[in-house]
Order: structure tokens, then C-alpha cells, then sequence
């Protein structure tokens, strides 16, 4: 310690050595950053951890300042947003930037997770990385579900309205719990200030603290790759692993990258579509809450779409919320489903690869088919891709060990 | 280390690795600031602020000599004073008592930088925010009500600055500068117009 | 170019496609209206907030004909003067309502209560209507009225069948009469009668050609999509800039990126 301030204090001179003495900055960046070694064969799927905490830093950017001009209030919420949205100045940009990041989180998320499908990044030690990922998940629906209730909008109303309700199917205490939660006997004032105040802060500040959670259990065991093995298995003798390369600069460089990518995505978005043909905003919304007149077809924001899907394919409501519930939680219990001796998609055999793609097919569908009334084929459909989605998760214990090919010694790298 | 990962490069990508770095840099920052600007600008008066700054119409039909009132523009207060003949000739005489006689210092248009800091002698036109930090001065249009010498004029309670009939600011006063006298016409005899001059707003 | 520059440019390609293509097929779509309307459920009218002339029609359409029942409660006067280039006396003269200024927001002098009693319903604020229902909803509720003796209006509409509002531009439409046919169907054994919609006939004549009303309609739909959204016009020419400066920063930092990875076996 005394050496390394020594060192410092004559490489940067006296205010970073004075800095140094008080908070280990230096250190910091050493651990974290030009010392701590990623595996070299990162590919696109790994953009979106990086691009995950852009998109929260926006929505917190962009929603401090909404929160500046909204009013709350069932007779002034839906007026303020008009409000943000011509009169303040810049705030259609401000309330755009927000609304297409709730969507563009969404997108991330899921990317993300797919990535750990695909090369078994929630298998051993990492199961509480997954955990903790899935508890972000989990905070994150119950954020944009309060979210989307504040604009006070007819679907703000009735969405609040239907999920609250599914609430009610618990047995017992159902009635008890919905009236708890609603504060009043329909969806309400009561309801609105609430919500506002565990999506303006509450979620908020539970968020940064299990994002926090989720990157020291990343640091932890390291990052997992692409070929599914271990980087720190073979190290060299300096002790760095042999495929492995210091996070910055070379990370941190292809990180702005991607980030820019996804910015140029996004910016066209909010300037030039910033509805998404009615996905990202929906048009019901643009009236303000009415409790006498529903909208013609109540859907979800399309990121709750796959399990409202599943919610409606069950005939009994009871059911069909208990299953949609299961929907979630059966994430959880992936790192103990998956019985491959390859951690990685490109060592599984092809019952892995069918299953993975068929539960990514049934995702989409389900979405696509709970964007749609609960009618005739949908409904028909909906059945049958609810069976694919939970076959996928029920059935790994047997079929993911099955073809299992050799797992290489070095990672698989290409200069790029 | 042959098998290592990375191998360091000669010296002749470093000055190109330099520039990328700083172009990038550069760029991001450039982009960075004009980024902010939407979020900086959304904190000025949005439009409904603006709206509701617009100029204010005064009926002076109703307001006798002597009396004030006080309506209000851009959230503050203006005193809008009709001042006797007495009390215009109560501004003269006591330059010598005032720190800024002559208005060199405080903020007026240019039709109000004169003895009387009005358009018209009688009528007087002032920002009632008091020069010093932000009291409400009152008024004591009275001779002598104040001290025996006092002219008439206006006294703030909060630290005790001056002002005479014309809203200058007395020595003696913590505050240094006269009223602000804002802009302001008439649109009509019976109607004064607050924040704006002739056609367009202030 | 590497795999992921290659994935992520087909992706921005496709994005930047759909969004083009989108319109493009949308204002392609437009040309083959019927004459007669019996394809109406399929009309699309093309609306261009930039077309200032279009709007500035709209918005007097608006004034002389909506505005006696129907508010835009969160546009102000001035705002539009402004956006439409609508000089302050000019708008003053032409548009405001007397006693109005410039800086209120458009309200309706009808009393709420009173339409209620009128129409059975108070007729809704209009300023975002074109973004709740959309541009096409609005062109077709305007071109689909019809003579109905049962109705209390007289009139009655395909695209909001039982509509409250009478038809306030009859004086320039006309009236037309909807024409239906009989359609038998077999549906679970039973045979079903249904009175559908075939055609339209004109039974009187308006002011208006149907050129001109049509014309009339757009100009009123233009001005409703603009009022949705005042800044839209503002938000796509920024978005502009926005994005090519991203292009050129995504430029940089891959070029930077490159040459940093050289390093890496």
C-alpha cells in the first residue's frame, strides 16, 4: 500500500495521490479494469450487459426529469404528460427518450438472457449470478407495469384494472389483497400515488441495489464465454488466464461501440417512430382514463405479451394466472434443470439446439398471439405454443445431456 | 508470452491508436454536450410560463389619488401608485439623502430614467421587490411619517432600506439600488399595461 | 466486414427499411380508393404536417365547423399562430373567438352540459384524436355518413355506427344514401340473413364536388395530425441531424475499436 502511493504520487502527481490516500481509486482500476481479465471470445450476444445498464441510466436520466413537470393525480396526471409533451421545452424528447427506453430495455433483457440459454451462463458457480439477474427481471416488470399506469391513459386504467384483479384469484385472501393493493374499491387516485411513488422511487433505488448484487457475482466467478469453459483453468505464469484479456481497454472500447450502435437503433425510434406502429405507445392510451369504457382489445405493453398469452390459453382464470405465474418462477430453477456436461450450445447435442429454438419460437409466438383477441385460432395456438414454452423447461433434466460433444481446452477465437 | 492473448504492437500504431482515441473522445464529448442541452433547456420557462408572463392589463379608472395597488406580473407584485401633486413635488429636494439620484445604477426602461422614473408624473410604476433580498417594502407616502425630514415614500420592514416617492433607494439603506421601474404603456387613458410597450411583450 | 458489423448493419438496414417501406406502401395503398365507397374500410388518406398551406385550411375548417361543439383543450391560439405562421392579428381577426387571447388554450363555447343534453353524449375534446384513433379513422368518419330516417340525427355512419354527431358538413357533402345487400350465409347449420354494406348513392348535392370535399376532409385531417403532435414536424428534422452524427461517431469508435484489437490472438 504505502509503496503503491509512493508510485502514484509520483506518476500523477499530488491531487490523485491525495485522493489515492482516501479512496482507492487507483486500486479500483486496476481490480475492475485493466486488471481484470475477460474471456477474448466475446461475440454480439455480449453487448447486452453493457447496453443493460445504458438503458437504466437513461430511464433513471429521463425519468428524474419527467418527474420534474408530472403532475400525479387522477385529474392532472394525463394533462401534465400533455403538458411535458408541448409546452415544456424539449419535453417531448424527455418523455420519448423514457417511453421507447422501457421498450428498449425490455429488448435488451431478453437478449441478455437468452444469451446465458445459449452458452449456460447461469451453470455452476453461477447460479446466483442468474438469480440476482432474474431478480432484476422480476423488478423490472413490476417498474414498467407501475410505469405505464402514470400517464393515467384508458389502457393505464384498464391494464392496472385486469392485473390487479389476477391478484384475486389467490385463494383466501384474493378479494383482501386486491383491495390492499388498489387502496380503494375500482382502480383509483389511491392506486396512481402509489404506484408513482414505488416507480419514482422505491423500485428505483431496489433496482440499483440488486444491479449492484448481480455485477459483484459477476466479478466474482468471472464471465462465462461463448465455448462454455472456464478462462481461469489455464492461467500463465504471471497468473492472468491464457484466453483471457484485460476488460479495459479492449472491452471498454468495444463496449462504446456497441453502445453507439445501439444509440443510432434508438434515436431513430424516438425521432421517427417513436409509437412503434402503436407497440411502444398505445394509441388507447392517448384518451385519458375512463372506468365506464373499456378499450376494444385490452393487451398488455408487448414485453408482458408472452405471458399474458399463457394467462388467456387456460380456460379457468384461476389456473391460467397460477401457470402464468409459473411462466416466470420456472427461470429460477434453470441452473438446476440443465444437466449438460457442456455448459455451451456448441457442445450440446441437437435435442438442445431443437428445444432452445423451439422455446424461443414459442416466446415470440406467445407475445405475437397476446397482442391478439382470445379468440378462434389464436386461442388454439396459444394452447399448443404454452405446452412448447414449458416442455422446454420440464423435460432439460432429461434431454440436455443427451449428444453432448467434447469440450475444447482454448476457447475458439477469430480476429475481428 | 507466445500463447498469451494479447501481444503489445510496435511503436508505430501507437500514434494512430492516439488520434482514434481522441477523435473518439472528442466526438463523444461533443455529443455528450449537445445531449444535455434538451435536459437543460426543458428547466427555462416552459410555455405555460411564458403565457402566463404576458403583459397584464391594470384599470386605473377606479384608483384615486394618493392610493396604490398592486397587481401582480410574472409572479411579482407592481405597485401602481397615483401620486397627488404634493407627492410629486416630494420627490425633489433630497438628492444629497439618495444613493443613486440619477438612476445610473438601477434598471428601468428609458422613458422612466427621469426625475419622476415614470412616463407620466403622476402615475408611478415599480417592481415592489425590495432591492436588498426580496421583502416587499411598504408604503408610507405621508410627510414626516417616518422621521420628522421623511418625504413620503416607501419603508421595507425585513432590514429597514428607504425609498423615496420615485422608488430611489435612501443612504443609510442595506439595499444599494433604486426599484426597478418595469416596462409598461397605455393602451388607453383608464388603462395601464404591465410588460409590455406600444405593440409586443416585453 | 466481420460477422457482428455485418449482423448489426442488416439490422439497422431493416429497421431503417421497415420504417421507410412502411410509408412508402402506405402512400401507395392511397391511389386505389373506389369511387363509390364500397372499399371504405380500406381508405388511407397520406397527411403531410409540413404542407403549412394544407394545415392552415385544416385548422380554419376546424374553426368554422368543429370548434362550435368540440374544444382542443391542450393547444393554444398562439401555438398555432406560430407553428402555421399565422400572424397574431390575422389570427386574432380570422380565428380567435371574441373575448379569447391569444395565449388560451382552444375551448369550445358550447357548455358541456348543454351538448350532453343534445347529442346524449358531450362531444369529446378533439386535440388527440388523431393519435387515439388514427388519421384513416378520422378520413373515413367523415366520408361515411349517411341518410338514415331511423336515427335521430338523420344520419348515420359506417365507421361509428350510431353516431351522435349529425352530419355538420352535409351542406358540403350532400347526403348520400348507403345502399345495402342481402347476404345469406350457413353458419353451424342455420342460415343467417345480413344487410351489408355494397355502395353509396348521392341523394343530395353539397357546396363541395367530391374532389373538393375530399380535399376538405384531408386538409381537416392534416390539421387534427398536427395538433396531436405539434412537435412532430420539429422531432423528425432533428432526428436528422441526431442520426448521422451517430453514424459518424459509430464510425470513430469502430475504427478506434480496430485498431485496439489488433492486438488480440
Amino acid at each position: 500500500m504505502a509503496a503503491n502511493s509512493a508510485d502514484t504520487a509520483d506518476a500523477k502527481g499530488g491531487l490523485w495521490a491525495w485522493i489515492n490516500k482516501r479512496l482507492p481509486v487507483t486500486e479500483f482500476i486496476r481490480e475492475q479494469l485493466t486488471g481484470y481479465y475477460a474471456p477474448k471470445n466475446f461475440n454480439i450476444w455480449y453487448f447486452f450487459g453493457s447496453l443493460a445498464l445504458v438503458v437504466l441510466v437513461l430511464q433513471l436520466v429521463t425519468g428524474i426529469f419527467l418527474t420534474m413537470f408530472y403532475k400525479v393525480g387522477e385529474t392532472t396526471s394525463f394533462d401534465s404528460v400533455e403538458y411535458i409533451m408541448r409546452e415544456v421545452n424539449f419535453g417531448w424528447l424527455i418523455r420519448y427518450l423514457h417511453s421507447t427506453g422501457a421498450s428498449a430495455f425490455f429488448i435488451v433483457v431478453y437478449l441478455h438472457m437468452f444469451r446465458a440459454f445459449l452458452y449456460g451462463s447461469y451453470r455452476k458457480p453461477r447460479e446466483l449470478l442468474w438469480l440476482f439477474g432474474m431478480a432484476v427481471y422480476l423488478a423490472l416488470m413490476a417498474e414498467a407495469f407501475m410505469g405505464y399506469v402514470l400517464p393515467w391513459g384508458n389502457m393505464s386504467f384498464w391494464g392496472a384494472q385486469v392485473i390487479v384483479n389476477l391478484f384475486g384469484t389467490i385463494p383466501g385472501i384474493g378479494p383482501v389483497l386486491v383491495e390492499w393493493i388498489r387502496g380503494d374499491y375500482g382502480i383509483a387516485d389511491a392506486t396512481l400515488n402509489r404506484f408513482f411513488a414505488l416507480h419514482v422511487v422505491a423500485i428505483p433505488l431496489g433496482l440499483l441495489l440488486l444491479v449492484a448484487l448481480h455485477l459483484v457475482a459477476l466479478r466474482r466467478t468471472g464471465s462465462n464465454n461463448p465455448d462454455g469453459i472456464e478462462i481461469k483453468d489455464k492461467v500463465g505464469p504471471d497468473g492472468k488466464p491464457l484466453d483471457g484479456i484485460p476488460f479495459h481497454p479492449y472491452y471498454t472500447v468495444k463496449d462504446v461501440v456497441g453502445i453507439a450502435v445501439f444509440f443510432i437503433l434508438l434515436a431513430i425510434i424516438v425521432f421517427f417512430v417513436p409509437t412503434f406502429g402503436g407497440l411502444f405507445l398505445e394509441a388507447p392510451n392517448f384518451e385519458p382514463a375512463n372506468p365506464m369504457s373499456t378499450p376494444e382489445h385490452i393487451a398488455p405493453v408487448w414485453y408482458f405479451t408472452p405471458f399474458y398469452a399463457i394467462l388467456r390459453a387456460v380456460p379457468d382464470q384461476r389456473m391460467g394466472a397460477l401457470l402464468m405465474f409459473f411462466a416466470v418462477v420456472v427461470f429460477l430453477f434453470v441452473p438446476w434443470l440443465d444437466r449438460s456436461p457442456a455448459k455451451s450450445i456448441r457442445y450440446k447435442g441437437l435435442p438442445s439446439k431443437v428445444a432452445l429454438t423451439l422455446f424461443a419460437v414459442s416466446f415470440v409466438v406467445l407475445g405475437y398471439l397476446g397482442l391478439q383477441p382470445a379468440e378462434g385460432l389464436y386461442v388454439v395456438l396459444a394452447r399448443i405454443f404454452a405446452v412448447i414454452y414449458f416442455l422446454f423447461f420440464i423435460l432439460m433434466p432429461w434431454y440436455s445431456p443427451i449428444g453432448a460433444k467434447p469440450v475444447p481446452e482454448r476457447v475458439v477465437y477469430h480476429a475481428h | 508470452m507466445a500463447d498469451h492473448a494479447v501481444v503489445a504492437d510496435d511503436v508505430v500504431d501507437l500514434s494512430r491508436r492516439k488520434f482514434l482515441t481522441r477523435a473518439t473522445i472528442a466526438t463523444g464529448a461533443v455529443g455528450a454536450a449537445f445531449a444535455a442541452v434538451p435536459f437543460i433547456e426543458s428547466w427555462m420557462p416552459s410555455e405555460r410560463a411564458r403565457a402566463q408572463g404576458e403583459p397584464v392589463q391594470v384599470d386605473l379608472s377606479k384608483l384615486e389619488a394618493g392610493q396604490m395597488i398592486t397587481p401582480v406580473w410574472r409572479k411579482q407584485p407592481i405597485y401602481v401608485v397615483r401620486r397627488t401633486p404634493d407627492m410629486v413635488q416630494r420627490i425633489a429636494g433630497h438628492n444629497a439623502d439618495l444613493k443613486d439620484p440619477d438612476s445610473k445604477d438601477s434598471t428601468q426602461p428609458a422613458y422612466a430614467k427621469n426625475e419622476t422614473r415614470s412616463r407620466t408624473a403622476e402615475i408611478l410604476v415599480l417592481v415592489g421587490i425590495c432591492t436588498h433580498l426580496g421583502c416587499l417594502p411598504k408604503q408610507r407616502f405621508s410627510a414626516g411619517e417616518l422621521y420628522p425630514s421623511w418625504p413620503g415614500g416607501f419603508f421595507c420592514p425585513c432590514h429597514g432600506s428607504r425609498f423615496d416617492l420615485a422608488g430611489r433607494v435612501f443612504t443609510g439603506s442595506p439595499a444599494s439600488i433604486n426599484l426597478r421601474v418595469p416596462p409598461y404603456s397605455y393602451p388607453n387613458e383608464h388603462t395601464l399595461l404591465v410588460g409590455a410597450e406600444e405593440k409586443g411583450p416585453a | 466486414m466481420r460477422t457482428e458489423v455485418r449482423r448489426v448493419a442488416w439490422a439497422a438496414a431493416l429497421l431503417l427499411g421497415a420504417v421507410a417501406g412502411g410509408s412508402g406502401w402506405a402512400a401507395a395503398a392511397e391511389e386505389k380508393a373506389a369511387a363509390d365507397g364500397a372499399d371504405w374500410q380500406h381508405w388511407h388518406v397520406n397527411t403531410d404536417v409540413t404542407d403549412v398551406a394544407s394545415v392552415q385550411r385544416g385548422a380554419r375548417n376546424f374553426v368554422s365547423y368543429c370548434l362550435g361543439c368540440h374544444s382542443l383543450k391542450y393547444e393554444r391560439w398562439s401555438r398555432l399562430g406560430t407553428d402555421l405562421a399565422i400572424p397574431g392579428d390575422l389570427l386574432q381577426k380570422e380565428l380567435l373567438p371574441p373575448g379569447d387571447k391569444t395565449s388560451d388554450y382552444i375551448l369550445t363555447t358550447m357548455p358541456a352540459a348543454d351538448s350532453a343534453n343534445w347529442f346524449g353524449k358531450t362531444p369529446p375534446d378533439l386535440t388527440l384524436m388523431a393519435r387515439a384513433r388514427g388519421k384513416d379513422y378520422l378520413y373515413q368518419l367523415w366520408k361515411t355518413y349517411y341518410v338514415d330516417p331511423t336515427r335521430p340525427t338523420g344520419v348515420n355512419n359506417l365507421r361509428l355506427p350510431a353516431i351522435a354527431m349529425p352530419h355538420v358538413l352535409s351542406e358540403l357533402e350532400g347526403l348520400k344514401t348507403a345502399v345495402f345487400k342481402d347476404v345469406t350465409r350457413t353458419e353451424g347449420g342455420q342460415t343467417v340473413h345480413e344487410q351489408v354494406f355494397d355502395h353509396f348513392e348521392q341523394a343530395a348535392p353539397g357546396r363541395l364536388t367530391a374532389a373538393e370535399y375530399d380535399g376538405f376532409v384531408r386538409d381537416t385531417v392534416n390539421f387534427l395530425d398536427y395538433v396531436s403532435e405539434p412537435t412532430q414536424a420539429a422531432r423528425r428534422s432533428l432526428g436528422v441531424w441526431v442520426v448521422l452524427f451517430l453514424l459518424l461517431f459509430t464510425w470513430l469508435a469502430w475504427m478506434m475499436k480496430h485498431e485496439y484489437w489488433k492486438d488480440v490472438h
